[in-house]
């Protein structure tokens, strides 16, 4: 009984919290401002999002466990160069499972697998948490935070892909809806990346209106 | 010489990190509140990506590309270490963005003091990783035309911070409605912007 007490719960209230405060007031694109490069280059379709977002939970969840076993041994000095040698090394291994499985996905995510090494979000949740919390609320937090950045990335490609090609998931929707006989036409600028900012912009003003603590002040 | 400059004025306007591909968006979001630390920020990103670029493509051509090694023994030629080449341009971008921190430290102080914070800050912007990324992607022929590209990044990065920050600036004046004030107004800027810029994309060089 004595452990019971000192020891917190797998999934506490507070570890809960870990998981659900990133999907709104603390999410990590529309409040703290982190990952916005890879999160807006890559949403013209919704297949290329959500493996982005699959690699992205996985680096995070890992990355933040890994340099929270290490939080002790490493030097402040060179922390930065630690963290991103970690987080190289999972995006490698990411790119070349990538590589094997979607060969297609990955030649159109390009140049942006490997710019999830740089990814703020990343960078950002192992210098602000892991670093000062043990593996499993680091592993809580990362993906809590890979998944409400794959939620932003999901809805923004779904209104882009929707509108712009007609089509979710490759799938016709909107000539099945028979939209096209009735004089419908595909908005192609919603292809065009300035598109992705705008739908972002619109996500963070209902988000804000919804939530009037966010409001920034001047 | 001709083909450089084409290089050059193409990475400044049509390919520009900010409005064609959204590099650099969390360091640009975060520095442009004025013109200031938007000059700061983005003269350390031209410097950095100026230098990083042909480093990494000196790195890709002479080590990783498949039988780049060739020129140590014949039998390397079939060697092939692209798959190590993140970590080793980010290895590569960190030691330098190190190396250029202290040079400046010791012989421009007064350039040090300017980019304060920024300068250590740059190893994990996106822009720096994106231009080596970009150089191996669209296989560049001469270490010439890596550096046009890497210059040319650098400046039309720089030249996006300075106009948004500018924006920024006079938006202190306007009435913003309550919700989309500071981060969501500066990112529609950004995408009316980008939009113009897309005007660039006809031209053909």
């Amino acid at each position: 009984m004595e452990t019971n007490k000192t020891k917190e719960a797998l999934f506490s209230k507070k570890n809960r919290k870990l998981l659900s405060d990133p999907m709104n007031i603390n999410n990590p694109i529309t409040v703290q401002v982190l990952g916005i490069c890879s999160a807006l280059a890559i949403t013209v379709k919704l297949k290329p999002a959500v493996v982005m977002s699959l690699s992205v939970i996985v680096v995070m969840a890992l990355a933040n466990v890994i340099t929270s076993l290490m939080r002790n041994m490493i030097p402040n000095r060179i922390r930065i160069i630690v963290q991103l040698v970690v987080v190289a090394t999972l995006v490698i291994l990411v790119d070349q499972v990538l590589k094997a499985f979607v060969y297609d996905v990955s030649k159109q995510l390009s140049v942006f697998v490997g710019l999830i090494i740089t990814n703020c979000i990343i960078m950002g949740r192992i210098e602000a948490f892991s670093l000062g919390n043990t593996p499993w609320k680091s592993f809580l937090d990362g993906i809590g935070n890979g998944a409400s950045y794959g939620l932003i990335l999901i809805v923004v490609s779904f209104f882009r892909e929707l509108f712009g090609n007609g089509t979710l998931y490759d799938y016709p929707v909107m000539e099945k809806l028979g939209l096209y006989e009735l004089g419908y036409h595909n908005n192609g600028m919603m292809l065009l990346p300035p598109m992705a900012l705008i739908v972002v912009a619109v996500i963070i003003w209902w988000q804000r209106s919804k939530t009037p603590s966010l409001i920034e002040k001047d | 010489m001709q083909e450089l400059i084409n290089i050059f004025v193409k990475s400044i306007f049509i390919d520009n990190m900010i409005f064609a591909y959204f590099l650099g968006m969390c360091s640009y979001l975060a520095v442009s509140k004025t013109v200031k630390t938007g000059m700061g920020l983005g003269l350390a990103v031209t410097f950095v990506l100026t230098i990083t670029v042909p480093v990494n493509y000196l790195l890709q051509t002479r080590i990783l590309d498949k039988g780049a090694l060739a020129w140590l023994d014949p039998s390397f030629s079939d060697v092939d270490l692209s798959f190590l080449s993140f970590i080793m341009f980010i290895a590569v971008i960190a030691a330098m963005v190190q190396l250029v921190e202290m040079i400046v430290e010791k012989f421009a102080p007064a350039l040090y003091s300017a980019l304060g914070i920024f300068l250590p800050l740059i190893a994990v912007n996106c822009s720096i990783l994106g231009g080596s990324l970009f150089m191996q992607e669209r296989a560049y022929s001469t270490i010439g035309q890596a550096t046009a590209f890497g210059f040319g990044s650098g400046i039309g990065w720089l030249l996006a911070v300075l106009a948004i920050a500018a924006i920024r600036e006079r938006l202190k004046y306007s009435h913003v409605p309550p919700a989309l004030r500071g981060l969501g107004i500066t990112f529609m800027i950004t995408g009316l912007m980008g939009i113009a810029f897309m005007s660039f994309m006809g031209i053909k060089l």
